[in-house]
Order: C-alpha cells, then structure tokens, then sequence
C-alpha cells in the first residue's frame, strides 16, 4: 500500500474530474449566468458519463487502496459508479429539458447535481466510516437543495425541508452507531474493524444496527421510508427521478461494502435485520402503493418494493447475494428512469399532470407512451421477458440457495400485490376512455424514454449473459 | 437435419410481424383506416407464413424418435441457455398453435377499434404461444409462459366486453399467482440440479421432500391455467369478456399450457409426488366433470356455457394424465389436440351469431336453422364433437382417458363417465335452444348465413375434427414416443 499521493490521485479520476467539473461550472455559472443554465446542464451530464467511463476504465485487477487506505477502488465500485452516472446523466438530461424555460431555470443545478454524484462516486469507494459518512453528507446536501429547487413552491420547500430534518436525523443515527463501532474495535478503517469485529461484541452490533437504520433512512427502505412520498411529490419531477435512481444505487452500494467488508464474519447477526427490513420494506410498499393516486407517490412506494428486494439479495450474502442485488439495480434504474420520462411528458396545455388518472387513453392518443409504460411497468412488476422478471429471478435463487425460502415466498406473494397497482396503470393507460392529450414531448424526453425502454427490453434480456459475467466481477472482492 | 435455426424463426416470425406493425403505426399517427386494412392483411400474412414454416418444421421432424429434435442452444447467461427443441407432445401444439392463428386473425376482421395495436398483440402472443412449446430450458420456458401474459391482458381489457377490466385483472392475478410459486420452486430446482435445461432436469432425480413442496407449486401453476377446479372461476370471466379471437386463443391453446406442464414437468420431474398426490387430482378431476357440467347446465350466456365446458373437458386430460397409464396419457394428449380444435370452433360459432346479433343470450336465439342452415350444421357438427360422440374428434380422447383411470382407479372413471352424460344433456339442450324450433325473436328475420371468410374459418377445423376422430391413429403413433418417455419417467411402462 502506498501512501504517495500521485498514486492515490491517478486512481481517483473519476473523483477529481467530477470535483473538478463542479468548481469550474460554479465559476462558469456565475459569469454567465441562469441563461447558461441549459449548456451548462448539458456539460455536466458529459462530464458525469465521463466519470462513468473513466470509472470503468481505472478498474484494478485487484482491490486498490487509496489515500492511506480511506478509499478502495475496484471493480464493485466500478459497476455501481457506472450505473450511477447513467442513472444521474439521464436525471440531468431531463432537468435541464424541464427546467429551460421555467423561472427555475438556474445554473446552480448543474453544480449541484455533479456535487451529488460526486458524493455518490465516494460513497461507493469507502474504505473507512470517515469516508463514509463525507460521501454520504456531500450527497445528501447537495440533494436536500436540489428538493427544494422549487423555490416558489410551497411543496417543493417543504419536500427539501422534509428531507432535510430526517435526513439530518438519521445522519446523527448513523454517527452515533459509527461512533460505537470506533469505540468497540479502536478503528474507522473497515479492515481493522472486520479483525476487532468478528467476537461478535455486542457495543459492535449495537453500532452496526445503527449504521443499518441510517442508510437505509438513504434507501428508503421500510420503516425508516416516511419522507420517500412526501420528498417524491414535492420535489421537481426530475430531482425525484434522481432521487428514485442513483442515490439508491449509492446507499445499497455502501450497505454492502459496509455488511461484507467490516462485518462480514456476522452475517448471521446482520441477516435477521436486513431480513427484517426487507419484509417491512415489501409489506408496505406494495400495499401502501395499492391506494396512491398521484404517481410520483406511487413511483415512491414502488422505489420502496424494489429495495425490498434488493435488501432480500443482500440477505443472502456472499458473492451470489452481492451480484443479484447489483443486477437488480441494474434492472431498476432503466425501468424507473423510463416512467419517470413519460412522467415529465404527462403536460397538457402547458400545466403539468401528475394523477395516474391523467394517463387515462393514453394508449389511443401517444401510442409510444403507453408503450414506453407498458414496458417499464411491467418491468418493475416483475413480468418475462422484460429485464425486471431477471432482477427478482436472480434475487430469488441467490436467497433459496441461502436457506431463505419463507422470505422469497413472501416477495412471491409482495410481486402480485404489487402486480395490482403496476396493472392498474397500464389499465388506466389501455382501457379507460381518452382523457387529456398530452403536449408533443421534447426530444430530450423522447430520446431518454427510448433508451430506457430499449435496455428494459430487449438490450439488458439479450446481454444478460455479459450483465450477469459483470455483476460476478463486481461481487468478486467481497 | 438443417442448419437453418427453424424453431427460432417460427417462434419470432410473428413477433417480427409485430415490430413492423409497429414502425407502420409510428410512420402514420392518428387513425388511418388504409392502416387498419393493412394490419389485418399483414397479421394474416405472417401467421399464415408462420403456419407454412411449422408445417415445414414438421416435415423435418422424425415421428418415430422420442428425442428432442429440431434443437437449437445458445449460451444466454451462465445457467440459462437459450435452448430449443421438440419432441411429439410439444411438436403437435405448436401445429395446433400456428393452425389456429390465421384463423383468429379472420375471425378479428370486425375488430375497429385500435386495429393495429390488436393485430401487434396478437403476433406477439403467437410468439410467446409457440415459445413456451419449444422452449427446453425451464427459464425460457417460463419466459414464455409468464410472458403470454402481457398481451393477452390488454387483447381481454381493450377489446372485451362490459365487464373487461373485471375479467382481465381477474385473469391477470390468479394466473401470475399461481406462476410466480412455480417460479420459486423452478429456481430452487435448478439451485438444487445446477442446470436449467429440461433434459437434465427430467434424468435428475429430487428428494422426496422438495418434490412435494416443488410439485405443489408447479401444481399451483398449471391448476390455474388448466383450470381445474376450484380455481377455475377466472376462465367463465376471460372466457365471456374476451374478444372472440381472445377466446378462442384461450380455450385452444392457453388452457393447454396447464395440461403440457403436467406432462412436460410434474410427471417426468416428481414422479413421486405424483404418485403421491394422484388421489387428489382424481378428486378434483371427478369434482370438476360432474360439478362444472352442472354448472354449465344452468348457463344463460352462451359463451359462459362453452367456457364451463372447458372446464369439465380439462377435468378429462387431468385424470388422463395422472393415470399415468399409456391410455391415460395419449387421451389426455389427444383431447388436449381435440378440445383445441373444438373448443376454437364452439367459440367462433358464438363469434360468428355474436358480430350479427352483439348479444350472448340463449334465450335471444332460436331456430336459427330456418335462417342459417349452413351454420347449423356446423354448430352441431362441433356440439357432437363436444359431446365427444364417435366419429369426431373428442370421443377417442374421453374414451381413452376412461378406459386408462379404469386400469387405476374404476370409481374415478365411472364419475367421469357421468361428466360424458351430463356433457350431452348440456350441449345438446343449447343447440335444441339456439337452432332448432321455430324463430320467435322478430330481430333474426334477417339474420344471414355463413359468409366467405367464415367459411375459410371453418372448412379446416370441420376436416381437423372429422379426420382426428375417424383416423386417430395417425395423431396417437405421432406423439406415442414422446408420450412413452414420460410414461417410462413416470415409472409406470407401457
């Protein structure tokens, strides 16, 4: 392990780029001004998918530790940084589509929003409870301002405040638990935890419990899920089709960096509470979604269902259980991303829709919507041939290979409940009579919406065999 | 044997069908009635092309083996193979499948609404149709089956009747119910054989144990699709909302999913716990022949009446299967092959009253035989063959079926015998009620007899049904081999 900063450095790429890229388009805003806002948005998308690349592209042969050991780069943070910075590329792209011509039309965004993926970036490298908790915070600020982007509206103020209360309460939760971690094993860094962790020390598991329930406060997994609706539906809807995609994605990431690294020898003691949160997380996604009616409230409990199962993967440990839950993510975020692209083109007249009953007809009047719908419903329901039906495929045999079969029957079951309100959209957009016509949709939106749709179906199904060979790679160091 | 991939190309012809449709609807948005002539011809077209190709399928495949033939594998992901193949059972319903494709595409030439949506749906459920029958690895298998899904839900939804949203959501739910426990138990299958493909699966031999529990759920599964009963109260409700083209795809094909899964996977795959749950299948079976017959007796819809019927004739491939016997077996094979035929017509007699009249009720009809003799005749042709007279193709299956349970288990096959009673009572008092007499309601004055296209609907499935019953060896010695593996699996030989 070398110390030498250079070192350090020429690994981190990704990381400087994107710090560097905030810096110089926060200068560049403030010289140019909120007009630039739309270039500057578009830059920054660049420079994200940049990061991505570059990520995938500095992947070590073997596990490097960087910075005096603070960060680690390999290729499990390759994969989710990759995904990342698609899923924040795609978010950014709409933005700055939804924004232009809106008095919210600010530069800040572009800023803020490569500032979150930096803290994604980070949070997927951590190698210690220090940089942990600094990946986590960069992203969290950042995403708590981009909640409230709204500044004149009363919801969006109050989603950012929302999220900034709980927010900063479950960040005290997880300092409180990474403080007893510290005290019990003498160590921030994750390697000398796992040699002080394995006796099982209850101080440890008390602190290990805790950082649980403060990320996953960040997942939005069940119990600790309250803010999701309230955040989805009063955040901008493209800030909300960030929040449903990379965060997650970053807060599952260092779940699992944080379960099988340090605390990898009581997988038995951590098992019955992600199993626990998993359940919670099922139950009350699917059945709280049953009687939404807005349908950013409804993509929130749905985002809650999903990490249900991605927590379920996580329960099954080992390599297997880590590359079911990354594939799963990887299965999500195109579907996710895809309906929240036809969310942002549900304007008619101008105003913005957002009642699952405004999608009444769409079948008759935008054929290519409800086909866009069709597919990335029927993805998160979980039905073949479409990418999400190999998510849960996955998830299940990774966790009956661990023994755990009353859960994955459970998730059986949570999938045709949540079959019923993933069907009651695509009824509401094939059945009903026609309702509004919706606005011709930018190309921004269209182009999103049909990448989205052609990696749900059939890009992800037919290169299964490379995603699942990826996956497998980015699970080998654990 | 070719190099040609002719499975794959059977399979997704149709689907290729589809994207062109659907290029077509996205070159001219809005409504376009040369677009609507167009769809209808161009789904025509390919079902038709795809017919032609399986019949050439056919025509390479070898009758007298029992292996897998015609196979196609690719490595997909590192368990799943994209692995094709057919064997005699699997072979005659995707014939069964590409036959009654065209037909369904004429007997949709009335359909307005959203035309070339219909038309896409339908090809792309021909794909997933055909798929689940070639399919040889257990994934891509339920790939299929589960897939079929889809678009059957928006074929029921769109272009059903009053109660559609009902009956799809109905159809919708107990079927991935039922699938997705068969999903848990297929993954814990391969966890537990460390493959995917149906070959390895059916020489690996599983602990008693998780061949109960995965029976059950597999059970689960292929009882919803059967249906049998008690959980057969989906398929009144599909049956009667479905577009007539939708019902006829149902009860000729997706109900025979149920009755393949028994044989492709619960037989071969847990023997012992078929052994050990056949008291409970006869059970059902028998309930479901005397019990659903009874109902349909006291229908009012025709439609309903028909879909009832299905259920009782189901009840006749569930004992025929779990017999076990060779009898057993190929009867159940062929009244699965039969119902198919007859079924589909039944549905498209209705259809062919119903795009006259719009209206299901027996008591609107009467003495159609005054109007319509042609279609008369044909709706009693297809009566008899429901009844399963001799002659027509639903006797050698019921007969069979009977004469194998008897081997096993005679109370069984003297309950189902009374289902062969009881099924004439019905059939025969809705034809009595629907052609026979004199006409009473004013509003059939005018009604007019077969035209054309109906005719070409017709004519094939008049000669399948004549030919199946006056010569069923040919159907029997083409799947015997295939038929006799699994037997032979199954522990019980010849």
């Amino acid at each position: 392990m070398t110390t030498h900063l250079l070192y350090s450095l020429s690994w981190t790429q990704p990381e400087c780029l994107l710090a560097a890229a905030a810096l110089i388009l926060a200068v560049l805003g403030a010289y140019l001004g909120d007009r630039a806002a739309g270039f500057l948005a578009w830059m920054a998308a660049l420079v994200i998918l940049v990061a991505g690349v570059l990520a995938i592209h500095f992947q070590a042969p073997a596990p490097q530790q960087v910075f005096s050991g603070a960060m680690v780069i390999d290729s499990f943070g390759a994969f989710v940084k990759a995904l990342m910075a698609f899923a924040a590329a795609a978010a950014l792209l709409l933005a700055s589509d939804h924004f232009s011509g809106s008095t919210d039309k600010r530069f800040e965004f572009a800023v803020l929003a490569l500032l979150s993926t930096l803290g994604f970036f980070v949070m997927a490298s951590a190698n210690n409870l220090m940089t942990l908790y600094i990946g986590l915070e960069l992203q969290s600020l950042a995403a708590y301002v981009l909640a409230a982007f709204r500044r004149d509206d009363a919801k969006s103020s109050e989603a950012g405040l929302k999220y900034f209360v709980l927010g900063a309460l479950s960040s005290g939760i997880l300092l409180y638990g990474a403080s007893l971690v510290y005290g019990f094993t003498g160590s921030l860094a994750f390697d000398h935890i796992a040699q002080n962790a394995s006796s099982g020390n209850v101080g440890v598991i008390f602190g290990l419990v805790f950082l649980i329930c403060g990320l996953a406060f960040k997942m939005s997994a069940a119990p600790f899920h309250m803010w999701t609706p309230d955040v989805y539906e009063g955040a901008p809807t493209p800030v909300t089709a960030l929040f449903a995609s990379a965060p997650k994605v970053a807060a599952v990431a260092l779940l699992i960096r944080l379960l099988y690294e340090p605390f990898g020898d009581l997988l038995q003691s951590w098992r019955q509470v992600i199993v626990a949160l998993s359940v919670l997380s099922l139950a009350v996604g699917t059945f709280a979604a049953l009687v939404q009616t807005d349908i950013k409230r409804l993509m929130a409990y749905s985002s809650i269902a999903n990490m249900g199962f991605v927590l379920m993967g996580m329960a099954a440990g080992g390599q297997a259980g880590v590359a079911a839950a990354l594939m799963y993510l990887a299965f999500y975020v195109p579907a996710t991303l895809g309906a929240f692209a036809i969310i942002l083109a549900m304007r008619s007249g101008g105003t913005r829709m957002e009642k699952i009953s405004d999608l009444a007809g769409l079948a008759a009047r935008r054929p290519w919507m409800a086909f866009v719908l069709t597919a990335v419903f029927f993805s998160l329901t979980g039905i073949p041939p479409l990418a999400g039906f190999f998510g849960k495929f996955y998830v299940f045999q990774a966790a009956l290979n661990a023994g755990l079969w009353p859960l994955v029957v459970f998730g059986a079951l949570a999938t045709v409940v949540g079959a019923g309100y993933y069907l009651w959209i695509i009824k509401t957009v094939w059945f009903d009579q026609p309702g509004p016509v919706f606005d011709r949709a930018s190309g921004t939106i269209i182009a999103v919406a049909a990448v989205m749709t052609a990696l749900t179906f059939p890009v992800l199904v037919a290169g299964l065999g490379s995603v699942e060979a990826w996956a497998k790679a980015a699970a080998a160091p654990f | 044997m070719s190099d040609l991939p002719l499975l794959s190309i059977v399979t997704f012809l149709p689907t290729f069908g589809a994207l062109l449709l659907m290029a077509a609807r996205w070159a001219s948005p809005g409504s376009n009635p040369g677009l609507d002539r167009g769809a209808k011809y161009l789904a025509l077209a390919f079902t038709c092309a795809t017919l032609v190709l399986t019949l050439y399928a056919l025509a390479q495949f070898n009758p007298a083996s029992a292996d897998f033939q015609l196979v196609e594998n690719r490595q997909w992901a590192s368990w799943l193979q994209y692995h094709l193949g057919v064997d005699g059972i699997s072979m005659a319903l995707i014939v069964l499948t590409a036959a009654l494709m065209p037909i369904c595409i004429l007997a949709s030439w009335s359909i307005e609404k959203q035309v070339a949506s219909y038309m896409t749906l339908f090809l792309i459920l021909e794909t997933t149709l055909i798929g689940v029958f070639a399919s040889m690895d257990i994934v891509l298998f339920y790939v299929f089956f589960e897939g079929g899904l889809i678009p059957m839900f928006i074929l029921i939804g769109v272009w059903g009747g009053a109660r559609r949203i009902y009956a799809a959501f109905k159809f919708f739910l107990y079927t991935l119910l039922g699938s997705i426990l068969m999903l848990v138990a297929l993954v814990a299958m391969a966890n537990t054989a460390k493959t995917t493909s149906i070959p390895d699966l059916m020489a690996f031999h599983f602990s008693p144990t998780l061949q109960y529990w995965c029976w059950l759920a597999f059970f689960a599964s292929f009882a919803v699709k059967m249906p049998m009963w008690p959980v057969h109260t989906w398929l009144p409700d599909a049956h009667v909302e479905a577009p007539t083209a939708g019902s006829v795809v149902l009860a000729a094909i997706l109900l025979k999913l149920g009755g393949y899964g028994f044989l492709r996977f619960s037989l071969p795959m847990f023997p012992d716990a078929s052994h050990y749950f056949t008291p409970l299948i006869f059970a059902l079976s028998v309930i479901a022949i005397i019990y659903t017959s009874l109902v349909a007796f006291r229908q009012t819809d025709i439609k309903k009446l028909i879909a009832y019927s299905s259920v009782a004739h189901m009840g006749f491939v569930t004992m025929g299967i779990f017999a076990g016997t060779m009898q057993g077996l190929q009867g159940a094979m062929f009244q699965m092959l039969s119902h198919g035929v007859i079924s589909g017509a039944l549905f498209l007699c209705v259809g062919v009253v119903y795009d006259r009249m719009h209206t299901r009720e027996i008591a609107f009809y009467g003495g159609l035989v005054n109007r319509m003799p042609v279609y008369a005749a044909v709706l009693m042709l297809f009566t008899l063959g429901n009844v399963g007279l001799p002659g027509t193709s639903g006797f050698p299956g019921e007969i069979l079926t009977m004469l194998g349970t008897f081997h096993v288990n005679p109370w069984v096959a003297a309950g189902a015998c009374t289902g062969v009673i009881l099924s004439a009572a019905y059939a025969l008092t809705l034809y009595r009620k629907v052609a026979l007499g004199t006409i009473t309601n004013p509003k059939l004055e005018t009604i007019t007899d077969l035209d054309g296209r109906e005719w070409v609907m017709f004519v094939p499935l008049i000669i399948a049904a004549l030919w199946m019953g006056l010569a069923p060896a040919a159907t029997l010695n083409f799947t015997k081999p295939a038929i006799e593996r699994v037997a032979v699996q199954y522990g019980t030989a010849p």
